[in-house]
């Protein structure tokens, strides 16, 4: 359809303002507040303008763009420079409106050929920042935005076909990580639906050439990664793709096709007439910056797929795993969620207006894109919650429609639980308890009857048992009981109660019991610290004939007594119980001196609070905050003996993680606490240099000695906390290798299958340590090969340690 | 590279709002301030019944929560429908006022706000009858924060007996 020019809405403003009509100006963002009224500077305005393009019109998009252009061709005399910084960001930032704003460069062009030129400049310079400050995923948006202006006649195709050849010479490179190479493949590859079709016209040879040797390179390389980052096993019903492979197969496909790509928008299409009479600009020889040794790639990734045309039961039909409308779907699903992910209601409202959405499924895509983030390995882009809320808020706009796709994407991942990574069954049962407590719990329990039929530890009735605890957490113990059929009442958790070992009369005989009634009575008389210690002298030592030594050798009946006491009188709530830990701190950091007592203040813990996880778990937490244990603690008590029973269960996992990541925060906070010490020394340094004043620089001298000692207390503060965690890591590591090691021994020995479910669960855990926390183990990834993970290791258990080492090659 | 467009980074949810508490000791701006860079969230809308394990549970999806602090009547020192959630970052909080504000707790839509930091004799309501302000005039029936509104309560006995 041919733009007449005439036809374009907006008026052209004049030189020196910006004022638009209403038509295409649209300041009102959906949730910002009225602030009072502040004077709006050029640049906020034409940064409005230009963001918000199109939206909120009764014109077309076309009529729009004309009349931006017109608008902004206008003020360039005198804001050149503004506006090229705001398309520049727009490139960088909108990736999901590519085409508009490739558009609006064509038009720009077209009417003043020295613009376009310098724009191109600028993306130049822009790309060549973001790849120097390791914005890899950015600076794909920024090539494929350059590889659109081609379709607009901005930028000619040979010099574009040049700039890729340039990408992919990387894989002829040695020595750099595999990671590398793949990303400038990626680039290339993920250019070519929107601009293929023009560059195989114009340099078809080329152009071969260039996906001959990419697929070369895809035949070399190596993928020892992928099995650790797939959300199910299985490779039915569909495959759990790695990237680049899938791409490559989408790009086939493209390229059988003759290039013939329907699913994008194009608005410079409306504008040929205008945009091929103009001037072309070469890109500059683009020479790929080399390998830096801190240079961070991106991690490959697995195409997460759990729908396929057979799913839409009615309207527009899916498109295939291997179309490259399916790759561009969920590439601007993906950037749109990165664009708005902090304003829910936007989100939703984005994602559901998404352009050419009558010809796709698009409930569909949307709950595939959300729960492909969700469970996406290592870790989701971003926190959990917000995908449970961006569900909630497009169920709201979306009534009629898409919770019965939530619904039935919530079968089918329960349908096929026994294949799926356990890091990512985690997530299902936050997600689905959370989201069920936003809707009364109301969902078809009886559908999912199957999971009481097998072994109680078998991923399904797992699931069901985590995620009616999860709800209980939410909710009240009764409420739980209330909403699931009879039949389900094994899978119900416990009532959270308190389980007192000396409750009642009957208890008169176990040992500790009279001084537990002491205790109980000093408490509530508010007796000082040493009376109640001199109180739990009275308590004999299990462990010992005679009393000599008392007071330095460990006695758990000692402990028992009294924190059994103390956790009883303080049960009724959270805070009663942070009360009590602090008010006894000195007594219970005494009880605890050893080693082996904070391995029993652990189990005490256990023993009163087993039918309360939730309550383990914080007061775990509040005692490695408050130091009446350490991380090194919990860790050899999770994977003692004593909770070898309680092993799969979700809390000991969500524990074991939280007391990580606590040792993680320490350490980086000291680290800061060290910065920033050094930096106040060089300012003082450098104040003094500068001053000349006798005085000062005497005073200042001390400031800076005093700084020194500081700066050496801490820099021994950071060591002492590094070995810490470093120590924390082996540990576990250790426990893992201990464990796993003894079943697989077990196994073999009886010739049986070690593939049972503990085994899974087990396997998948020590993969999510190192997934977790990958960016700090990969500081000690020398003594994990060296002491750990050696030649000799079960090839089962090196196995999972590879294929971490591979998620950087 | 430091080039953001003002235009797409709104981020509305972690606003300010227009409540500022009356008893704030300090003026207008300085409360905003407070408010600005506070880790403490005012929590509004809660069931008389909802404890602090429930709200811990929820509020613990946006990272570690400090402490929970649950909101009194001044008089009969039970639960009155609010509570303060403080957590050790500022980006915790905001996650939650982004991801937890507006949505389910204990069946009901519940509020965030930030608040300038507790301070004894915060958690206590300050309605005429001990609850919070809200619950003395409202006029709707209310089952999960005492029925209804205190002033409505007085109005109804004569009402009942008129019928009569």
């Amino acid at each position: 359809m041919k733009m007449k020019r005439e036809e374009g809405g907006g008026n052209r403003a004049r030189a020196g303002t910006v004022s638009v009509e209403v038509g295409f100006l649209s300041l009102g963002q959906p949730h910002k507040r009225r602030r009072t009224s502040e004077p709006i500077e050029i640049e906020d305005r034409l940064e409005s303008l230009i963001c918000r393009v199109g939206e909120k019109s009764t014109s077309s998009l076309e009529s729009n763009l004309e009349g931006l252009a017109g608008v902004l061709e206008a003020d360039l005399p005198n804001y050149k420079n503004k506006i090229l910084r705001i398309l520049c960001s727009v490139a960088r930032l909108l990736p999901e409106k590519l085409t508009v704003y490739t558009t609006l460069v064509g038009l720009l062009n077209a009417r003043n050929y020295n613009f376009g030129g310098e724009f191109v400049e600028a993306m130049i310079r822009q790309l060549k920042e973001t790849l120097k400050n390791n914005l890899y995923n950015e600076a794909v948006y920024l090539v494929r935005f350059l590889s659109d202006l081609v379709n607009c006649h901005v930028i000619a195709a040979p010099s574009m076909v040049a700039m890729f050849e340039n990408f992919v010479s990387v894989t002829q490179e040695e020595d750099v990580p595999q990671v590398r190479s793949d990303w400038f493949v990626y680039v290339v590859l993920s250019c070519l639906p929107w601009v293929g079709k023009e560059l195989y016209e114009k340099k078809d040879v080329e152009m071969d050439r260039l996906l001959s040797q990419i697929e070369g390179y895809l035949k070399r390389r190596v993928k020892t990664h992928v099995p650790m980052l797939q959300v199910w096993s299985a490779e039915k019903p569909h495959p759990q793709e790695e990237y680049l492979d899938c791409l490559w197969a989408q790009i086939q496909k493209l390229k059988k096709d003759r290039w013939q790509e329907r699913h994008i928008l194009r608005p410079y299409i409306a504008f040929d007439s205008v945009l091929c009479e103009a001037l072309q600009h070469n890109l500059p020889p683009f020479t790929p910056p080399g390998h830096m040794p801190d240079a961070h790639y991106p991690m490959p990734r697995v195409v997460f797929r759990m729908f396929d045309y057979t799913d839409a039961p009615e309207g527009p039909v899916m498109p295939g795993s291997h179309s490259v409308e399916r790759f561009v779907i969920e590439e601007n699903l993906h950037c749109i969620i990165k664009t708005h992910w902090k304003e829910r209601k936007t989100c939703a409202a984005q994602l559901l207006s998404y352009p050419g959405k009558s010809k796709i499924p698009l409930n569909y895509h949307i709950v595939e894109v959300i729960f492909g983030q969700l469970f996406q390995l290592p870790v989701p882009p971003h926190i959990d919650v917000m995908y449970t809320t961006l569900l909630i808020e497009l169920c709201k706009l979306q009534p009629g429609s898409l919770p019965q796709v939530l619904a039935q994407a919530t079968e089918m991942l329960y349908m096929r639980l026994d294949t799926m990574n356990t890091s990512c069954i985690d997530r299902l049962i936050n997600w689905f308890a959370h989201h069920l407590s936003n809707f009364q719990f109301r969902w078809s329990w009886d559908d999912w009857a199957d999971c009481l039929t097998v072994d109680r530890e078998m991923p399904k009735p797992k699931f069901v048992k985590e995620v009616l605890e999860k709800s209980m957490r939410l909710s009240y113990h009764q409420r739980i009981v209330d909403i699931v059929p009879p039949t389900f009442s094994a899978l119900i958790p416990s009532e959270p109660v308190f389980v007192y070992k000396y409750a009642d009369e009957s208890a008169v005989s176990l040992p500790g019991y009279t001084v537990s009634i002491t205790v109980q009575n000093a408490i509530k008389n508010k007796a000082s610290n040493e009376e109640i210690l001199s109180i739990l002298k009275e308590v004999s030592n299990p462990n010992q004939e005679d009393d000599d030594d008392e007071t330095e050798s460990f006695n758990p009946l000692k402990i028992d007594v009294f924190l059994q006491t103390l956790l009883h009188m303080a049960a009724k709530s959270f805070s009663h119980s942070f009360s009590a830990l602090g008010k006894f701190h000195e007594i219970l950091k005494a009880l605890t001196d050893t080693d082996e007592g904070k391995l029993h203040i652990l189990k005490v813990v256990y023993d009163v609070w087993k039918n309360h996880p939730q309550m383990i778990a914080v007061l775990v937490d509040k005692m490695i905050r408050t130091q009446i244990v350490d991380c090194a603690a919990v860790a050899n008590w999770l994977f003692s003996q004593n909770m070898a029973h309680e092993f799969t269960r979700l809390y000991i996992w969500e524990i074991l993680h939280s007391t990580i990541r606590k040792m993680n925060k320490h350490v980086q906070k000291i680290q800061k606490e060290l910065e920033e010490a050094k930096d106040k020394l060089e300012k003082q340094q450098h104040k003094r240099r500068d001053s000349g004043d006798e005085d000062m620089e005497r005073t200042s001298e001390d400031e800076e000695a005093q700084l020194e000692e500081q700066i050496e207390r801490l820099q021994e503060k950071v060591e002492s906390a590094q070995s810490e965690q470093k120590n924390l890591f082996l540990v576990i590591f250790q426990r893992f290798i201990m464990l796993l090691t003894e079943h697989l021994v077990r196994c073999e020995t009886g010739s049986v299958d070690v593939s049972t479910p503990w085994y899974r669960n087990c396997i998948d855990r020590l993969q999510q340590i190192f997934l977790m926390h990958h960016q700090t183990i990969q500081q000690y990834m020398g003594t994990l090969e060296n002491l750990l993970f050696t030649a000799e290791l079960d090839p089962h258990i090196l196995a999972v340690y590879q294929q971490f080492c591979a998620l950087q090659l | 590279m430091s080039a953001k467009l003002n235009a797409l980074s709104s981020d509305s949810y972690i606003d300010i709002s227009q409540y500022r508490d009356q008893h704030f000791k300090g003026n207008r701006y300085e409360q905003e301030k407070l408010l600005k860079q506070s880790n403490t969230l005012y929590v509004g809308n809660l069931s008389f019944y909802t404890t602090e394990e429930q709200v811990h549970e929820l509020f613990s999806k946006c990272g570690d929560v400090k402490r929970i602090i649950i909101g009194l009547d001044k008089i009969k020192k039970t639960a009155c429908g609010f509570c303060f959630v403080e957590y050790y970052t500022r980006n915790d909080a905001e996650n939650a006022m982004r991801f937890v504000n507006g949505t389910r707790l204990d069946d009901r839509i519940i509020r965030t706000d930030w608040d300038a930091g507790f301070k004894e004799g915060r958690q206590y309501g300050r309605g005429k009858s001990g609850g919070q302000v809200r619950d003395e005039y409202r006029q709707d029936y209310d089952p999960a924060r005492g029925g209804y509104g205190k002033l409505a309560q007085q109005q109804r006995p004569t009402e009942a007996r008129n019928t009569f």
